[in-house]
């Protein structure tokens, strides 16, 4: 394969932008829904925006739900965007119960609707935040986030988020109203990101660029 | 926490970012994707571009224009202008926006607001409104909806659109004041404070920004999550870390300029 990086098409998302952001940082990137090319990616990515449900009908429905398990066994790098991040999880709340890919265990589930006080929030969560972790210089060094400090900002919109089951699989949060929001995880050698890395400027490039090269 | 944005909006007429006062008087500033990039590569924290004149000639958007920007920024942008139906939406997304701007669309058929939320979600779509004061009888808040670049008075109600659109699954909305467009005399922070607390989405306001004190007032008086800006950059009055810095510097959070 010539490939550097491998896309899922599985029908749902703007493509477009990932896509860009790879070039932009000198990976060839092919965009598929080909059970195949996929399962032989030497790195692959799992994009998409909307619902839960139907992010994962639109895998289903392709037969790739297996392939994505299978790959994250394999070991190589497997990154998932917003939805497809929260796809990596074991189930989601988002309009009923639903089951997810169950790569990295934990749940999705809506952030802070309400203050204290029962005031509501600025629901989605939409723009710049900063990124932060406890023990960056540990969790950060060799990942995707390899070269970032914490308050490094990137761009988000979102509704609802992934709570990981194992607290060693928080690899970034953000601050919502004095609430902790995850806003990246990982799990060996799959990482899931709430955020948009492919609009988030220079330090969302950084993050593409060390996935397609570094991690 | 979230910071506050600053948004650079480029008013596109027959390929050329333009700029008026009160939507008249428009002069030629420069093409759309180099100043998009330019303004990218300073720091700002989104794009919107509105073609003008699509709605009024009744032709789709320039989808090669949206293409371009994306191959060249790395920010979210906004497309608006000229958008007829979920088809269109639909090719502005593919092409690399991150959002739908609508406005005298949605105005004339509010369910694409419900539609356009339901197929791609609502932080997709954004409700752009073009406000003026009024005395008319019966509108509540003392301003009202104008659609088609401003060219036509509707009679609604500005507060009362606003909470619709958002109950139609609107998921932001960009409030622009007519009175204050392009006079750089700062924002109707009025208008803006009482959308604002109508409504529990993010608002941006625009129209009227000339200085960086402004956008400070806008984001501590008006309520605002986002700043719109136009002739105060595209002059070459301020540029984005300067603006950016002066934001930084009144205590207003900030995603930090390059």
């Amino acid at each position: 394969m010539n490939a550097d990086v491998v896309i899922i098409d599985y029908g749902i998302g703007n493509l477009f932008s990932v896509r860009r952001a790879f070039e932009h940082c000198g990976a060839d990137v092919l965009v598929t829904s080909d059970p195949e090319i996929l399962s032989a990616a030497p790195r692959l990515v799992l994009p998409g925006v909307g619902a839960f449900a139907d992010g994962m009908r639109g895998l289903i429905d392709r037969g790739l739900d297996g392939v994505v398990k299978a790959y994250a066994d394999s070991g190589r790098p497997l990154l998932g965007i917003c939805l497809g991040m929260q796809m990596l999880a074991s189930t989601s709340e988002e309009f009923g119960e639903h089951a997810g890919l169950g790569i990295i265990p934990g749940r999705v589930a809506s952030i802070p609707r309400n203050d204290p006080e029962g005031k509501p929030y600025k629901v989605p969560h939409v723009g710049w935040a900063d990124l932060r972790s406890r023990a960056y210089e540990t969790d950060w060094h060799g990942s995707i986030l390899d070269g970032l400090k914490p308050g490094d900002a990137i761009y988000l919109t979102h509704s609802f988020a992934v709570n990981p089951s194992n607290p060693a699989h928080l690899l970034a949060y953000c601050e919502y109203n004095g609430a902790e929001v995850t806003s990246a995880i990982r799990n060996r050698n799959v990482y899931g990101v709430q955020f948009h890395p492919e609009k988030s400027g220079p330090v969302g490039l950084k993050i593409i660029a060390n996935f397609a090269k570094a991690v | 926490m979230l910071t506050k944005r600053l948004i650079v909006c480029l008013d596109v007429r027959n390929g050329k970012v333009t700029k008026g006062v009160k939507f008249k008087e428009n002069v030629d500033l420069g093409d759309p994707v180099e100043m998009g990039s330019k303004y990218y590569r300073e720091g700002v924290d989104e794009l919107v571009f509105y073609d003008i004149m699509a709605s009024a000639e009744k032709r789709p958007i320039d989808i090669a224009m949206v293409r371009a920007v994306a191959r060249k920024v790395f920010i979210p942008f906004s497309v608006g202008g000229g958008i007829r139906n979920l088809d269109d939406m639909r090719e502005v997304l593919l092409a690399g926006a991150e959002k739908v701007s609508v406005n005298s669309l949605a105005v004339q058929n509010p369910d694409i607001i419900r539609q356009g939320a339901r197929a791609f979600g609502n932080q997709c779509i954004v409700l752009g409104m073009d406000a003026k004061k009024t005395d008319l009888p019966g509108l509540a808040s003392g301003y009202e909806v104008f659609v088609q670049g401003g060219r036509k008075a509707m009679g609604i109600d500005a507060i009362a659109w606003a909470k619709q659109a958002v109950t139609l699954g609107a998921g932001e909305i960009c409030v622009n004041s007519i009175d204050a467009d392009g006079t750089k005399d700062g924002y109707e922070i009025n208008l803006t404070r009482m959308i604002a607390d109508a409504v529990d989405v993010p608002v941006i306001a625009s129209g009227g920004a000339g200085t960086p004190d402004h956008l400070v007032d806008v984001f501590k008086n008006g309520g605002a999550d986002a700043g719109l800006v136009a002739s105060m950059v595209h002059y070459g009055t301020y540029a984005i870390p300067a603006i950016k810095a002066g934001l930084s510097a009144a205590g207003i959070p900030v995603r930090a300029a390059i």
